[in-house]
């Protein structure tokens, strides 16, 4: 196992530097230095001499990935690539450019909203969704898994900008149940919850509940479902104790991945309920140009995305004893 | 089966029965949907919002208008703006008089008030302050007990864990000095803190390039002895143009006569700064928690900063040691009708908070505005309809809706202007020609801006008829104010060419019915626009609408902010939009955008259309340093004249900005040039508190008829499982029998 959880850490190594490598690339054909400074220092009375004080104090006055000008080992090293990719292997983000603020501290504040957001829709999604789709699958071919699937289809058809407006106007404007927007600290929280996560909630219900449906269905036709049948066991005890363990492989592999990148929350459910998380993080530096947290945001999300497939792997020891890290 | 069933039905009834009374109970309390802390309720609080995190609140960085709404409040420049008076009128501020100015020759000789401009070779402003003036509670001014800063260096427990200097326990504060100013002027030289006005600065304090040369060698030394991010105590490194005269006076000695400089005095980039502000938020410990000068301001303005979540909420506060101003006397004639002068003479500020909530999305923010949880709010386009009806002679009132909730209309024209250039340096539409003078005078003609307004801007904008926008003096009004090359004055109004005129003129350019006389070829021109949303789309198509019918082909080349940017730097654009804000309500804040010295492509000026007309030039050169009167105005005049001829822009419009307000806000009045407004505004808070409690009673049939919903469907899941599983058991047991 161990052997395995170092090959996997050693196979990281090369895919962070390829997406660091590729973000840089991507970046800097769209802006380049000069443009970054400007849009630092503002549309108004920038003068040339301003631009390169800026690109001089950030070290982006040097070449972007090789410095032909440079000696020996220093025509790699001495170059935005080289001196900003280093660091993040330290995580250690430096400061934003936009507005001086420190990267690390910022996202350490934003994580808790999103997680506030996040973990409760992606608990209670998951129990809600699989228990959703284990009724359909009990009452599979009758008119209640017919109207299920119906009602599934129609929430996927659905934009989810849809429900976030909708469930806004229903809920917050014309009802007065909850607040429209906002957050608050500690318990406080709760209030400014409840919206976006039923929200989510229902704007997740119909994609996810077909799916693991199909999973529940396609185990239920497995012989050793039709055995236990056919041993009298309860048409519950199959369900809870056989299907459900079985068909976990498959819903570990789409669930336990997305578990780490929880932290980094949703653009559009955090613009529209005011939510103060990390999901806007990203596209707002992307449009400031701030290339200091673009790049540690895309690093950071690389990173998770990596600890989510190797939990996912760790995951399938724990439902299938026979799956060994050999 | 049915007793089993009916006992869990009354159960489910009664547990709803149960929750409703709850819910009922609990809804007559208060609203629901209050965002604010139930603390808040009967605060005297002013909400607000904001759309996008400021970045700067550092007096000598901040530059843009979502984050002068909030050092505006904070910090206290010698100068300010007449709340209520029209044309804007400066008063004093931290000042305890408008600044005197001496001028000077060559020889450090004094020269009379009226000598001309090319006589002066310096001018001194000197500015005594209020004796009253007082730093907020900070814990940059804590003492310890044997004098030295409390937390100067900080524990490095104690900055651990902080969120915001105020978290800190103790709090000090001292009397601003002129020291003060000094220092603030010094910092617009530092080389870390890139203040925009560093440039045009040092081209008018004395020694102030020098200085930023100067500071520049010692930070490099001091980084390379203390370490990135140590202090640079500028009192250590005098300059020249800035003294300390006493206590309480200090002068600036500038280079030339600078009329403009005195705007600037009403600014936060010539507010009070304490060193001792700088000497604490330097520490590492500090800024690595975020806690830094740029984020947490340290003002002796009405207001202090206390809460800075630029992610959430961003909160003011009365500040104890605020000097204290009286609401205004007088101002416009219609002021006193309105209710504006109710409060004349009392101390203010009148709130003693603003909460402003990051609001990023327009639905919420409006939605929050009608249901009481923002004071006061603008119109997005969205919203327009709901909000505002136009009458048939275009009046424009609130809708019934509006009306009924007692909310207050306020427009007021913006001193900016919205245009579309020509670059000059280009081979068909710029250069002095009088080919190419006619076809810009041409398209002038055909691009209805009337049209525009009425269509994209909802009203919203009147027309421009030069580069001036109401407001700034050297505007003029009616028949004198038109623009004659695309304006007849008919019937006591301006009334656009007809597009004959155009064309008469697009033929004498060589292009008639849009073909060029000299090749055949169709006249095709180039707009380089970032506009590429969908609503842009609308606008776009309307502008090739508008060209085509002088059958010119209007090609529009999408481009993003850099390279447009870029085109533009180094003049590859042909047609072009921008637009510029006022700085300060003076002419020379305008029509330096068509000054020669200023073309973007030679000087990196913000002259984008990189027109230069000698004349005009001259002309500018005289009016900049002249004092407002009849003479300066027929030099503005006269500059208008010769940039109508020569049409290097399409005029565009001035915006007219339109904002809202519920009924419980006083003392509300547009001023596009101040920003300092917060202090003049009052809340009746008890009506606010009816008012929101009668908007937002919550609805609960809605939660009682999910919940029966939700029981309809799950009573005949769990019948049909009981049935199934009844079978199950039975077909086992017929098995085992």
């Amino acid at each position: 196992m161990l052997g395995y959880l170092a090959r996997r850490l050693l196979y990281a190594i090369p895919i962070l530097v390829g997406v660091n490598l590729l973000t840089f690339a991507l970046f800097f054909v769209v802006n380049t230095p000069d443009d970054m400074a400007r849009m630092q220092l503002g549309m108004k009375r920038v003068t040339p001499e301003a631009i390169e004080r800026w690109k001089r104090e950030r070290g982006y006055d040097r070449p972007v990935l090789w410095n032909g000008a440079a000696h020996g080992a220093a025509k790699a090293t001495d170059t935005i690539f080289f001196d900003h990719s280093v660091k993040l292997f330290a995580f250690e983000f430096g400061k934003a450019e936009s507005d001086g603020r420190d990267i690390r501290e910022e996202i350490c504040r934003r994580m808790g909203p999103s997680l506030a957001i996040a973990l409760p829709v992606f608990l209670v999604g998951l129990a809600a969704y699989v228990s959703f789709a284990l009724l359909m699958a009990l009452f599979r071919a009758t008119t209640l898994d017919f109207a299920g699937v119906v009602l599934c289809v129609v929430a996927m058809s659905i934009s989810g900008m849809f429900y976030i407006i909708g469930g806004q106007y229903l809920v917050s404007k014309l009802w007065n149940l909850a607040p429209i927007s906002g957050f608050a600290e500690g318990l406080a929280a709760w209030r400014f919850m409840l919206l976006p996560v039923a929200v989510a909630l229902v704007a997740g219900f119909g994609e996810s509940s077909r799916w693991y449906r199909t999973i529940f269905l396609e185990e239920m036709g497995r012989d050793y479902v039709r055995t236990a049948r056919a041993r009298g066991l309860s048409e519950a005890r199959v369900m809870f104790r056989h299907v459900l363990r079985n068909a976990l492989i498959p819903i570990l592999t789409g669930v336990v991945v997305v578990i780490p990148s929880l932290f980094l929350g949703s653009l559009v459910m955090e613009s529209f309920f005011g939510i103060p998380g990390l999901g806007s993080y990203t596209i707002d530096a992307i449009n400031a140009q701030d290339f200091a947290v673009v790049r540690s945001m895309v690093f950071l999300g690389s990173v998770l995305y990596i600890v989510g497939l190797v939990l996912t792997d760790l995951s399938y020891t724990l439902v299938d004893p026979r799956i060994r890290f050999e | 089966m049915h007793c089993a069933i009916s006992s869990t039905a009354l159960a489910t009834v009664r547990l709803f029965a149960v929750c409703g009374a709850g819910l009922l109970l609990g809804g007559c309390d208060h609203p629901w949907n209050d965002p604010y802390p139930p603390a808040e309720r009967t605060s005297n609080t002013l909400y607000s919002s904001f759309t996008e995190r400021p970045k700067h609140l550092d007096p000598v960085q901040s530059y843009s208008s979502n984050e002068i709404v909030f050092t505006a409040q904070v910090y206290t420049p010698p100068l300010q703006y007449h709340y209520l008076r029209r044309p804007f009128e400066l008063t004093p501020f931290a000042a305890a008089a408008l600044p005197e100015v001496r001028y000077l020759d060559a020889h450090g000789r004094q020269l009379e008030n009226g000598a001309p401009a090319e006589r002066v070779a310096f001018s001194v402003y000197e500015v005594k302050l209020r004796p009253d003036l007082r730093y907020q509670p900070h814990p940059a001014f804590a003492l310890g007990t044997d004098g030295t800063p409390r937390y100067v260096p900080i524990d490095a427990a104690e900055a651990g864990r902080l969120r915001s200097p105020m978290e800190l326990a103790e709090h000090g504060t001292r009397a601003v000095r002129a020291e003060d100013f000094v220092y603030q002027i010094k910092r617009l030289a530092h080389p870390k803190l890139h203040s925009p006005i560093f440039g045009l600065m040092s081209d008018y304090i004395v020694g102030l390039k020098e200085y930023g040369d100067t500071l520049k060698r010692a930070q490099e030394e001091l980084d390379r002895t203390a370490g990135r991010g140590a202090w640079l105590d500028l009192r250590r490194f005098p300059l020249e143009g800035v003294e300390v005269v006493d206590e309480s006076t200090y002068r600036v000695k500038l280079k030339g006569r600078y009329p403009q400089f005195i705007y600037w005095l009403a600014m936060p980039f010539f507010a009070p700064l304490p060193f001792e502000a700088e000497r604490f938020y330097a520490q590492p410990a500090l800024s690595a928690r975020n806690v830094t000068l740029d984020w947490f301001p340290v003002g002796a303005g009405p207001y202090m900063l206390v809460i800075n979540d630029p992610n959430r909420r961003m909160v003011l506060e009365r500040n104890p040691n605020f000097f204290g101003e009286s609401y205004p006397a007088d101002g416009e004639p219609a002021d006193a009708e309105a209710g504006l002068l109710a409060d004349a003479g009392k101390p203010i500020p009148f709130i003693d908070r603003a909460v402003f909530s990051l609001e990023k999305e327009a639905i919420p923010y409006w939605n929050k505005f009608l249901q009481g949880w923002y004071d006061a709010s603008g119109i997005t386009s969205d919203a327009f309809d709901q909000a505002v009806q136009v009458g048939s002679g275009g009046q424009v009132t609130l809708t019934e809706e509006m009306q009924a909730k007692g909310i207050q209309l306020k427009t007021a024209v913006a001193p900016s202007t919205f245009y579309m250039g020509f670059n000059m340096l280009d081979a068909v539409v710029g250069g002095d020609s009088e080919r190419a003078r006619k076809l810009r005078q041409a398209i002038s003609i055909a691009v209805d801006y009337e049209e525009y307004i009425t269509i994209f801007a909802n009203g919203r904008g009147i027309p421009a008829m030069g580069p001036l926008p109401p407001g700034i003096f050297g505007y003029r009004e009616g028949e004198a104010g038109i623009n004659p090359v695309v304006y007849d004055w008919v019937d006591g109004a301006a009334r656009r060419k007809p597009i004959e005129a155009a064309q008469r003129l697009l033929a004498e350019a060589g292009y008639p019915g849009g073909t060029d006389s000299a090749t055949g070829a169709p006249l095709t021109l180039y707009l380089d626009s970032t506009a590429r949303g969908p609503d842009d789309k609308a606008r776009l198509d309307w502008l090739r609408k508008q060209f085509a019918r002088l059958d010119i082909n209007l090609v529009v080349r999408a481009t993003d902010y850099n390279r447009f940017q870029e085109k533009i730097r180094k003049g590859n654009a042909q047609i072009f939009q921008w637009g510029w804000n006022a700085d300060y309500p003076d002419p020379e804040n305008f029509l330096f955008l068509l000054h020669g010295a200023q073309a973007k492509v030679e000087a990196q000026g913000e002259n984008a259309a990189n027109w230069k007309n000698p004349a005009f030039d001259r002309l500018f050169g005289r009016m900049k340093a002249m004092d407002n009167g009849p003479e300066r105005q027929a030099l503005i005049d006269e500059m208008a004249d010769i940039a109508r001829r020569d049409a290097p822009w399409l005029w565009g419009l001035h915006p007219k900005e339109y904002g809202l307000a519920h009924g419980w806000v006083g003392n509300r009045k547009p001023n596009q040039i101040a920003n300092n407004l917060l202090k003049y505004q009052r809340i009746h808070v008890a009506k606010r508190e009816l008012q929101r409690a009668a908007w937002n009673r919550p609805v609960l049939w809605p939660l009682v008829a999910g919940a029966l919903a939700l029981a309809a469907v799950a009573l005949p899941a769990v019948v049909s499982w009981r049935r199934r599983e009844r079978r199950t058991e039975r077909l086992a047991a017929a098995g085992e029998g």
